[in-house]
Order: C-alpha cells, then structure tokens, then sequence
C-alpha cells in the first residue's frame, strides 16, 4: 500500500508517494533527500529532528507523514533566503554557538518558531523553546547568546526565509 | 506498523470505523506516545483513525459552568488558552510541563489521559479538578469520572482505543475564591517524567477552605485523591499550620514503585507531605487573587 501525501515544503508545493507507516523525518531526508533534519533518538527525546509545521516546532520522527497533509514544513534548508543566511543562522557562526553541529538544524528551527511569534523573548520564553533540544557540546549559552543576538536583529530588520515573508 | 491511516469526517464515521474492524484499528490523536508504544510492541493495528479532521474536537470553550475540552486539543493550545488560565490554572500549568515544545504542539490531553501513565502532567490535575471524560462507541455515548478511567494495574487504561472515542472532557470552572495550583518534583525542567506530581483545587468560603480536593502521582495505578488531606482541610480556618497538618495526611493515599530512575518509593514517601504543602498553598494564593 501506498500513501500520497500533499503539502508544502519550504514555500513550495509537493507531492510525495511512499509507505503509509513513514515519518515525516524519513521522508524529508529520504524521499526528498534534506538531511539538513537530523536523527538523534526516534523517540522525541532529543530535538535533533525538528522542523516546524504550521509554525509550529515538532518532532519529525514522531509524525506520521498522513498527518502532513495540507500543512506547512520548513526544515532548515528553507530558513536560508536564496543565497542570504537567515539572522539566526548568522548569530549562530558570529557567537561560536556551533560545535559538533549535530543538535544545531534542530536548535535553530525551535528558535526560528520562537522568534517568529515573538521577536523579543524573555529569558524564560527562550530557554522554554529550546529546552527540547539537546546539545552535548556547548552548555548552552553561546547558544542562548545567538538567540538573543538574532532576536535583536530581527526586531529591527524584515527577513525573508523559511516560506514565509515577515 | 500500520497499513491505513483513515480521517473519519465526524465522530459517527470515526466509532463506526473501529467497530467494524474489530478491534485492528486505533484512535491516533498526536502520536507523541502511540508511536513509540507500536514501535515498542505495545499495540499490534492495521488502521489508524485520526480525528484532526472534525473541527467540533479542536475547541476549548466554556458552556454551563464547565470548560468544554475536545479530543483534538493540543497541550499548547490548553497553556496558550486565557480561559483555562484563569478557570483552570493547574491544568494549564500541568500542560506547560509536559515532555518538551515540540512535543506540546503535537499531543493532546485526551491522549494524555487515555495513555493512562500514573503522573501524566494534564492527568493529576484534571483529577484534582474533578473532570468527566465523554466516552462515544458503537453502544452510544457515556459519561465518566476521570478517576474510573483507570484500571487496577498500570498505565491500564478503561477507555478502549480501538473500540471507543473520549470526544470531550469537561472541566468545572474556577469560580471565584477558587484557585487552583500544580507541582512537579523533577530530575531536569523538560523532556523528563515527574519524581512526583501533585495538583490541588481549592475553595474558599471567607478565612475557612470550603472544600479541597488534591491529586497526586505516580504514587499509585492512576491520580489518586489524598482523601485524609482534603477532610483535614475542609471546614479549617485557613493558616500555614492547618496546610501543613494537611498535608501530613497525604501518604495515607501513596503507594509508589522503587523507581532506579525517579527516586525510590522511601524518598517520595518522605518528601510527598512538602510537595503538598507546596501546592495547597499555592492553591490558596491562587483563590484569594
């Protein structure tokens, strides 16, 4: 038995026909070969794979892509515009947030989701939204750093990125 | 794991998909448990019914006195809700703890409660808030105490997955001088399960508690009411000394595992009566705000 699933991708409509027992982190990195989106545990434990549906940030490896359907991803390939890093994407490199790098695509998607409902999170709000997400190398604060840095760009500037113009 | 995934238009089509499979085909409602507990074995099924079509599930709306829940509703949309902060307030800060963001934004407290794990965040306070569940199958639709929900053994749910449908839950709204507070004892802020939970609603009649009633988990196969607590604190003028006397009595109700992960029963039974102190209190501030 087959599925086929309808939805939009990055800003772009797709159509994607597979096995109905899949999830949706395997079909993004398998079927549409983004292995921005990482796989860290299959259980919801670790963020490592998440992405954001209807700007909302999720467990990829959790959702069964017949739950997809109609609905909006961004994965972390769609946060850059064309050429441009995302804000975000520029804090990170500019605080030394990254490591190893493996947590960072799912870092910064629960980041994005965060900052593109509210540009300006408190401590709590911010430490909140990624408190999904493991990272075993950096302790976390250059992370928080870069946050708070993107948050402040952001307020300032319109961005582009991620299927949506704000 | 599953070979169809179905989403019935309404909750008459959804009870007559599960009935006349028979038993292969079972409610998803966010998945955040269902798939680690087929990948795990738990379950074996052939279909999935999802309900996320039927737009009636996904409301958060108060009607008669109560807050109307649906089965579709997400653990973020219950702490993002202004009515349930302030007409619920220990269930929106039960749903504000569960897993992790990614996990709130996909699971709903329907699956928390069917799920039928001792602590679960929406769970405790949902019991110490005295909600119904409305249960739809094939034989009609029904009523239930949160509290029959649960069998004698754990995480044994009474409510069928694959023959049945919890559709609504319903909560009575804090009125006013009633407030209501959740507490978690906890190894890490997210992605962990509690050491112990504990949630308590109270009513207020002047200086005196009116009425309390309290819940707490994981210390038995469901929430369970600290019944000796809450007649030691009604009818008490309201002091921190009666609270404490109070919460005294609430290990009358404990019977918790030896956790190798999440503290052994001797240490919950010996820091259960804090915690409970803890949340009558805040409880009481809650009421008098």
């Amino acid at each position: 038995m087959t599925i086929t699933v309808n939805f939009r991708l990055n800003g772009e409509a797709v159509e994607v026909s597979c096995v109905p027992d899949k999830m949706l982190v395997d079909l993004i990195r398998d079927n549409l070969e983004l292995t921005g989106t990482k796989i860290g545990c299959r259980e919801g434990e670790c963020g490592a794979c998440t992405v954001i549906m209807n700007g909302e940030a999720v467990n990829s490896c959790l959702i069964p892509v017949a739950k997809v359907m109609g609905k909006e991803i961004q994965t972390i390939e769609g946060v850059v515009d064309k050429d441009k890093l995302h804000p975000i994407q520029e804090a990170f490199i500019d605080k030394g947030a990254v490591q190893c790098g493996f947590c960072i695509p799912g870092v910064i998607m629960s980041a994005k989701a965060l900052l593109d409902k509210n540009k300006t999170p408190d401590k709590d709000e911010l430490r909140e939204a990624i408190s999904g997400n493991i990272c075993r190398c950096t302790g976390y604060v250059k992370i928080e750093d870069a946050i708070n840095q993107a948050s402040s760009v952001m307020s300032e500037t319109i961005v582009k990125g991620g299927g949506d113009e704000r | 794991m599953w070979q169809e995934y179905i989403f019935p238009e309404n909750i008459e089509e959804a009870v007559s998909i599960l009935n006349s499979s028979k038993g292969t085909a079972r409610i998803i409602a966010g998945g955040t448990d269902l798939m680690l507990d087929l990948k795990a074995g738990r379950h074996e099924v052939l279909k999935l019914v999802d309900l996320s079509k039927i737009k009636e599930l996904g409301k958060i709306i108060e009607e008669n006195g109560m807050i109307k829940i649906g089965a579709n509703v997400t653990c973020s949309q219950i702490v993002n809700s202004d009515l349930i902060q302030r007409k619920a307030l220990a269930l929106a800060q039960g749903a504000r703890k569960l897993g992790s963001k990614q996990i709130r934004n996909m699971a709903t407290i329907a699956g928390n409660v069917v799920r039928a794990q001792p602590a679960a965040d929406t769970a405790v306070p949902l019991a110490a808030l005295g909600a119904k569940l409305e249960i739809v199958s094939a034989d009609g639709t029904r009523t239930m105490d949160i509290l029959d929900a649960y069998g004698d053994s754990l995480a044994k749910s009474n409510i069928n997955s694959t023959s049945e449908v919890l559709t609504f839950l319903y909560v009575p709204v804090q009125e006013a001088r009633e407030g209501s507070a959740y507490v978690r004892l906890d190894k890490r802020k997210a992605l962990a399960l509690p050491i112990l939970n504990i949630a308590c609603k109270v009513s207020l009649l002047g200086d005196t508690i009116k009425g309390a009633s309290i819940a707490m988990g994981p210390v038995g196969p469901g929430p369970q009411r600290a019944v000796d607590a809450e007649n030691k604190l009604t009818g008490n003028t309201i002091s921190q000394d009666s609270i404490k006397t109070a919460a005294q009595l609430v290990i009358n109700q404990c019977d918790p595992r030896d956790s190798a992960v999440r503290g052994s029963r001797k240490y919950r039974m010996a820091v259960i009566n804090t915690l409970a102190e803890r949340t009558i209190t805040q409880a009481v501030a809650c009421a008098k705000a």
